[in-house]
């Protein structure tokens, strides 16, 4: 029995667990073609909204269900299932964000079985959910006009680890002093790959083009199953 | 209206002590600090774990003073109850994406970093981002 201090080598990734998971989810996902997108933002930004506009717009192309985060409510859920499509809500019970395995419950729960792309509403926040590989294919962000030109500023991490940026909101730009050049050019110098689109999830303006690219980025990733799976009857 | 929608509580199935009304990002990363470093202890005579050294990334916006809280907190009963974090920064670097010239820069100018070699700005993240256990002291 010594009272001596002695060191002990760790030299451990605290996320390499979520990460291995991550993987692991992804990996199986991709196996039976079901592309899995994570949706990020601040609180209000619009990502139900954007969703439901989202899942519109690829009717009859995709099929969607969408997993939806929330610290406590449900309304998110209710108002997606109101609109004909598959849902779960995922009560975080006051994490702010949601990791791999969170997810991966959550798909279980929602079933796969017939869709071609599970969207994930992350919960409303800037800063933890950026640092949780969820085992998403892609991750996208929104930005609203009215929060204003200098998050990417505020919140470097989440803007260098997305795919797509969009821009929520465009038809408030005539009321507001919102610079989207400088938008542009704040993201590109911390995340030079990211796409930005311009979207208005209330009038349309936009989502084709942003829907177009995810639709793409589908096909690039799980290939273009879904039209074959659409004939069920042919299975 | 009112579809019926499955409900799912995802955290409250995980977190061993339901802390639900404080709990942020700080509680799952503190939690796996804590089993990786009891992990560690095991079979070789720890009687308490003293001093844990965690490398935490720069672009990190986990605040060192609430880790430690709940470390403390989590950790009671365990061998690491009253552990101090030595919480060093790993600094932010970026890589030029057109010269592959590496620079090590402040949080704060990370939007508005140039290339040292060739003024480029299109620069991508290398390190400045996760959590590392690097070693304990123990007795």
């Amino acid at each position: 029995m010594s009272d001596a201090v002695k060191l002990i080598e760790v030299k451990e990734d605290i996320q390499a667990d979520n990460e291995r998971v991550a993987r692991e989810l992804r990996a199986r996902l991709a196996a039976r073609k079901t592309f899995l997108l994570n949706v990020m933002s601040g609180p209000g930004a619009g990502k139900t909204s954007t969703i439901l506009r989202t899942v519109e717009e690829l009717r009859g192309r995709l099929r969607f269900g969408v997993l939806e985060a929330d610290i406590e409510s449900t309304v998110d859920a209710e108002r997606v299932a109101a609109c004909g499509i598959r849902a779960v809500q995922l009560r975080t019970g006051g994490l702010c964000h949601l990791d791999a395995t969170m997810v991966e419950q959550g798909l279980e729960a929602l079933g796969l079985d017939g869709l071609d792309v599970v969207i994930i509403e992350n919960v409303g926040n800037l800063v933890c959910p950026a640092e949780f590989d969820t085992g998403a294919m892609r991750n996208v962000m929104l930005l609203s006009v009215p929060e204003g030109d200098d998050k990417p500023l505020k919140y470097p991490l989440m803007f260098s680890v997305v795919d797509a940026l969009l821009i929520n909101k465009v038809d408030y730009l005539a009321l507001s002093d919102f610079d989207i050049a400088a938008v542009r050019e704040r993201v590109r110098k911390i995340n030079p790959r990211v796409r930005v689109f311009e979207i208005s999830a209330k009038t349309g303006q936009g989502v084709r083009e942003w829907a177009e690219w995810l639709h793409g980025e589908v096909e690039t990733v799980v290939g273009s199953a879904a039209q074959a799976e659409s004939h069920p009857g042919r299975a | 209206m009112g579809a019926a929608v499955p409900r799912l509580d995802v955290a409250a199935r995980r977190l061993r002590k339901n802390n639900a009304e404080t709990g942020m990002h700080e509680l799952p990363i503190t939690e796996r600090i804590l089993s990786v470093v009891l992990r560690h202890a095991e079979g070789r005579n720890v009687t308490r774990i003293v001093r844990i050294h965690l490398r935490v990334g720069e672009l990190s916006d986990l605040a060192d003073e609430w880790i430690q809280r709940y470390f403390s907190y989590l950790s009671r009963g365990t061998l690491a109850e009253h552990a101090v974090l030595a919480i060093t920064r790993a600094p932010i670097v970026l890589q030029c994406l057109d010269c592959n010239a590496s620079v090590e820069i402040r949080r704060e100018s990370f939007g508005e970093a140039k290339c040292p070699q060739c003024a480029g700005t299109r620069m991508d993240l290398v390190s400045g981002r996760g959590y590392f256990v690097e070693n304990m002291e123990v007795q």
